[in-house]
């Protein structure tokens, strides 16, 4: 067991996936493609389900409309994207890369508004009743999914992609799709900033304090309240960005991807334990790579799987694998 | 006069109106609507034994609603429509709730509440997916329509006349339709008598202790845990059971008709409505609701049609937008009235 904890201990997991798969599957070139769709669609969950978790570590608030910032971001992206057609399809990769840029600033600044509003008009009346809580988040989802079915209509939006993120490259047999590189690459950058900002800054000292022991900070005179504010839009313009993502992923998205997205965000924070990002990251590998290898193997249990898993990992450890707060 | 006798006196008088439904409303759709809010008054009682009288948060009330709905339905398809096979779906469908009930209870309860909201809310949206996938046995999205046992067929004569067609007793023809209505109000009445007496037993009186101050029952040597898997496993099985009610109703059982979120949606604003922890409230919040969801839509249409000059306004009035208007009163009800309609009364009453 020392051994064991020495090289990371449940951080392994998702290595031990990755190894039992490769024996299933059998075929490394089939195993490597499903591994980086994997570890990319992770990296997407990861940044949809970060701020759930922070907040919830931070306030004790549960965000059941958390959701409601991932089809947000998808769809202010998609409308961008579209706006910006003429410099998608162009040659340039500056045009190009403009683009992909304006779309996911205004997906993170929609977020981030959103999230403002979120928190004052909808949270804030009922701080520490879960009841309330759990019921007037729950309202608000329907409302915002209602707001986006009137605004984009209920068929589906087609995501145009740049150019120079189309098509795949071949690596030792296996097609790897240049998105999902580049969107594993945006999520590796967010956590190592995240990561950062938690433990490199006098404002991650006090998040992650707060998460521990909220009234100790508050009692050394820090107001936990503006805090937790910034920590709430932090994580609904992350939860945007990779709604925003998940658009150029999926590439045609409909106004029910909220509702999709939030049983898995939910399964992922559950197995991570709340309050940690490195839980949540941990949460959401392990969950992607559960589904795209029993997708590849036993299509119809996808789902399924994600919630055997979670019932096993919840027998082990009734709060996740690994959480900052119990 | 006391709260709660006006309260009583309002859910009574539902009651009332539900009996002769059939005598006062003629119409099929009226009848629909009267059957309807029985087994809803069911579910949102049994519902708020979970949320009122426990505090906990459960998303998967519809699921289990749905077991029970799909056992009927996949007994009267798959076997045959006779009442051997009605009670042994039924039970199946039972059964495979409170399995899952315990399952669920005994995994999810022992850590905090909001989890067990985020876990229900996960194995019913498994189980919808389930059962549009294994389309073989649950007819997938289409679901299933089958016949029930024969006395609920319309063509059944109840009573006949002398000349030997079906008898009408104030105009209204004693058929199997008639029986299919009364096996719905009967069985739901009874029903929420039972849970009536569960609330007003010792048992639930220990499950409000749970909800006021959990470490304190359980410092006066009450396992919480098992007290809340049990009443879990209890509303589990009273919604499989008017599952079940409701699929011989319909004759038919689909998702959009059980298992779907919009139901469960339905649940909880009727369970707001009517006052959480009253149980008597669910009857007036179920009322409320299945009125307003059939003709407060035909009300919006009207508005919309009626807006259509001014842009984007009709978007938001029409029908379909229904739920956006449904989750604002939502919202408001739950910061304003927390105690809903029946709470609001008995509160009211109390302060004079």
């Amino acid at each position: 067991m020392n051994i064991v904890e020495r090289f990371g201990g449940v951080f392994l997991l998702p290595v031990a996936i990755a190894i039992i798969a490769f024996v299933l599957i059998g075929a490394p070139s089939s195993w490597l493609t499903l591994t980086v769709a994997g570890l990319a669609m992770g990296m997407m969950l990861f940044l949809m389900a970060s701020g759930l978790s922070l907040v919830f570590g931070l306030m004790d608030v549960l965000n059941f409309g958390h959701s409601a910032f991932v089809s947000f971001g998808a769809f202010v992206a998609a409308s961008v994207l579209a706006y910006f057609g003429g410099w998608l399809g162009s040659e340039s990769i500056f045009l190009n890369i403009m683009a992909l840029v304006f779309a996911i600033a205004a997906a993170i600044v929609f977020g981030a508004a959103l999230g403002w509003f979120f928190e004052r008009v909808i949270v804030k009346p009922v701080y520490s009743d879960h009841l309330r809580q759990i019921l007037i988040t729950m309202g608000a989802l329907i409302v915002a999914e209602q707001l986006i079915l009137a605004t984009w209509g209920g068929t589906p939006t087609t995501v145009l992609r740049p150019n120079f993120l189309e098509g795949t490259i071949i690596v030792g047999g296996s097609s790897l799709e240049i998105f999902r590189l580049f969107a594993f690459i945006v999520g590796a950058v967010v956590y190592a900033g995240l990561y950062l900002l938690l433990n490199r800054t006098r404002m991650g000292l006090l998040i992650r304090a707060g998460v521990e022991n909220r009234e100790m900070v508050e009692a050394l005179g820090f107001k936990i309240d503006r805090l937790f504010i910034g920590v709430f839009m932090l994580g609904s313009a992350l939860a945007a960005m990779g709604g925003a993502m998940w658009a150029g992923y999926e590439t045609l998205i409909t106004p029910a991807l909220g509702a999709e997205m939030m049983v898995i965000v939910f399964i992922v924070v559950i197995i991570g334990g709340l309050g940690s990002i490195q839980g949540t990251l941990l949460g959401a590998i392990m969950v992607a790579l559960m589904q795209n290898y029993v997708g590849f193997l036993a299509p119809k249990l996808a789902l399924a799987s994600n919630m055997l898993l979670m019932m096993a990992i919840l027998l082990w450890r009734p709060y996740g694998l690994a959480p900052a707060v119990k | 006069m006391k709260g709660n006798t006006t309260v009583k006196l309002i859910a009574f008088a539902v009651w009332a109106v539900l009996l002769f439904a059939p005598f006062f409303f003629q119409e099929v759709r009226q009848v629909e609507v009267a059957a309807r809010i029985a087994v809803f008054i069911v579910l949102v009682a049994s519902y708020d034994l979970l949320i009122g009288y426990t505090g906990i948060v459960s998303f998967a009330h519809t699921m289990f609603f749905g077991f029970g709905a799909y056992g009927v339905a996949i007994a009267m398809k798959q076997l045959d429509n006779t009442w051997g096979y009605w009670i042994i779906g039924t039970l199946a469908g039972v059964l495979v709730a409170a399995v899952v009930a315990v399952l669920i209870g005994l995994l999810s309860l022992r850590v905090k509440a909001i989890f067990f909201a985020m876990i229900t809310l996960a194995a019913a949206s498994v189980a919808l997916v389930l059962a549009s996938q294994l389309s073989t046995f649950t007819g997938g999205e289409d679901g299933i329509t089958y016949s029930v046992p024969d006395v609920f067929k319309p063509a059944t004569k109840l009573l006949t006349d002398d000349e030997g067609k079906v008898a009408k007793i104030l105009g209204v023809r004693m058929n199997g339709k008639i029986a299919a209505y009364y096996f719905v109000f009967f069985s739901c009445a009874l029903m929420f008598w039972v849970l009536l007496r569960i609330v007003g037993s010792p048992l639930g009186t220990v499950l409000k202790a749970i909800r006021e101050n959990e470490a304190r029952a359980e410092g006066i040597g009450y396992r919480v845990v098992a007290f809340r898997t049990a009443v879990f496993v209890i509303a589990a099985v009273a919604a499989a059971l008017a599952g079940a009610i409701y699929a011989t109703w319909l004759k038919y059982t689909g998702p959009e008709t059980t298992l779907s979120f919009a139901i469960m949606i339905d649940i909880l604003l009727m369970v707001v409505i009517g006052g959480m922890g009253t149980m008597w409230g669910a009857v007036i919040g179920a009322t409320l609701m299945v009125l307003a969801q059939y003709y407060l839509r035909d009300l919006m249409e009207v508005a919309a049609n009626a807006t259509e000059a001014i842009p984007f306004l009709p978007e938001l009035l029409s029908p379909d937008r229904w739920l956006l208007w449904l989750g604002i009163i939502f919202i408001l009800l739950v910061y304003f009235f927390p105690a809903g309609i029946a709470g609001t009364i008995i509160q009211r009453r109390a302060a004079k």
